[in-house]
């Protein structure tokens, strides 16, 4: 059995074997990885990290190895998480995103993982945080995370990242679509991938002109950044190195602002997300609020009754604010 | 502590070149509740323990049509052993001699199931085997 110190040392010294029990005691919420994250923290923080996100299909994972093969060509390394959504009917998943980059599994400047989005809301942003740390003080000067851009849970996987990158192309949903379904707020920028594919040209007009009336809608306001909108082929890694470019860009963009402010910002969601997910384990479980709002329903109370009822306990049991 | 999943790597090695079988028997242990690591065709046994000790498996599973599985279970049980990963349990399945089959399984190598092994049957096996281990795991500690 090992240890938090055992495990931080491995990643100290490089030992891809402990980086990977590490991203499991992430995923399986295992008492020991918050003393290990303790010893490696100081590391966190060299990595840009980059979230990659879209509809199913649009090209992530194609797009994410052409990515890393550009990265490693600048000398790079990169450390790949890549999600797939749990089934909910037998709680499985089947994670295929490797098979696209498994040219990369014998390279030791990258290092891919494969998560599963599993049951609970709040857990996968929090385990893909903590997966990203791990990999941070790794030493990786790049942490890409794919996820299918589909819930708010994904997004809130992504929107951890510095810079995310929205993958769209022809026939999977048209820019309208993405646009209803909040998919270009969360970008920094645009790829329309699949550019050898018919209605390409379309989708980045579209696109464009979408971005521009957005950027047009904040003028006045402080600095913003402009999302640009690329067009990519990434089956053949065409439009690769200019992604790459404009994520530079955004980071140059960042670092000119308030970097450590924006990523402590972020920080803030992570505690919520710990904090959450204890209350949630604990509350419903040892503290036994379930049965009591069994017991509660039973007397016929509304849910909302039932609900006060606990708020009440839980407040005023040493939870009030100071 | 979140419940743990047992965590599947299928492979499917050598050069021959369709993977319906493994698909197949991804798509089923994916309905048995794990999470199963889908790698594609054509990987070296280099190329699986690097992908196993990545991922964290706690299984390995091949398909093997190819009939090099006498040296191939080795060298993959080898690699993972490189690795620090000489705790995966390793599995396989294919076309394989049944004589075989019991050597690999008596070297310590792979529990191995032949053509026509029901899916379902691989998966309890698995699911027995590796609930078994934790359980054991939880009493040494
Ligand atoms: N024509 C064309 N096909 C592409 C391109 N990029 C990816 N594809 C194909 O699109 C399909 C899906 O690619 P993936 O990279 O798996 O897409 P994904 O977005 O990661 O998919 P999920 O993770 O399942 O949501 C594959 O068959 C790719 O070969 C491209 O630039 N042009
Ligand atoms: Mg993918």
């Amino acid at each position: 059995m090992q240890d938090a110190a055992e495990i931080a040392e491995g990643i100290r010294e490089g030992r891809r074997n402990a980086l990977a029990r590490m991203i499991s005691w992430a995923e399986n919420a295992d008492p020991r990885f918050p003393a290990a994250l303790a010893s490696i923290y100081p590391r966190v923080g060299g990595s840009w990290r980059i979230g990659v996100t879209g509809p199913p299909g649009a090209g992530k994972s194609t797009l994410t190895n052409a990515l890393a093969v550009e990265l490693r060509r600048r000398e790079k390394t990169v450390g790949i998480l890549a999600i797939d959504p749990t089934s909910p009917f037998s709680g499985g998943a089947l994670l295929g995103d490797r098979i696209r980059m498994e040219d990369r599994t014998s390279d030791p400047g990258v290092f891919i993982r494969s998560m599963a989005s599993r049951g609970s809301h709040g857990g996968l942003a929090r385990a893909a945080v903590d997966a990203c740390d791990a990999m941070d003080a790794f030493g990786f000067d790049a942490v890409v995370v794919e996820t299918v851009g589909v819930g708010q849970a994904e997004y809130d996987v992504v929107g951890a990242a510095d810079t995310v990158v929205v993958v769209l192309c022809p026939g999977a949903g048209d820019g309208i679509q993405a646009m209803k379904a909040g998919i270009l707020e969360v970008a920094d920028v645009l790829v329309v991938n699949k550019a050898d594919v018919d209605g390409a040209d379309r989708l980045m007009l579209d696109l464009s002109e979408a971005v521009h009336t957005r950027s047009i809608r904040r003028e006045g306001r402080e600095a913003e950044w402009e999302v640009p909108v690329i067009a990519a082929t990434a089956t053949k890694g065409e439009g690769v190195e200019k992604l790459l470019e404009h994520v530079e860009a955004h980071r140059r963009f960042l670092e000119g602002g308030d970097l450590s402010e924006m990523r402590r910002r972020k920080r803030v969601q992570q505690v919520r997300r710990v904090v959450d997910e204890r209350l949630d384990e604990e509350l419903w479980g040892p503290r036994g609020y379930a049965e009591r709002a069994d017991s509660g329903l039973r007397k016929s109370a509304t849910p909302y009754d039932v609900a006060e009822e606990i708020l009440a306990a839980i407040l005023g049991n040493g939870m009030e604010t100071q | 502590m979140v419940e743990r999943k047992i965590r599947v790597l299928v492979g499917k090695p050598g050069l021959d070149g369709h993977d319906r079988g493994a698909k197949t028997v991804a798509t089923v242990l994916r309905d048995h509740g794990m999470e199963v690591i889908y790698t594609g065709l054509h990987q070296t046994p280099d190329q699986i323990a690097e992908a196993a000790a990545q991922e964290d498996v706690d299984v390995v599973g091949l398909s093997i049509l190819s009939g090099a599985h006498m040296s191939l279970f080795p060298r993959v049980r080898e690699e993972l052993e490189k690795r620090g990963m000489g705790h995966v349990l390793l599995t396989g399945g294919g076309i394989i001699p049944t004589d075989d089959m019991a050597e690999l399984e008596a070297q310590g190598f792979a529990k191995l199931f032949g053509p026509g092994t029901p899916t379902d049957d691989i998966a309890a096996w698995i699911k027995s085997t590796m609930e078994a281990r934790w359980e054991n795991e939880e009493v040494q500690t």
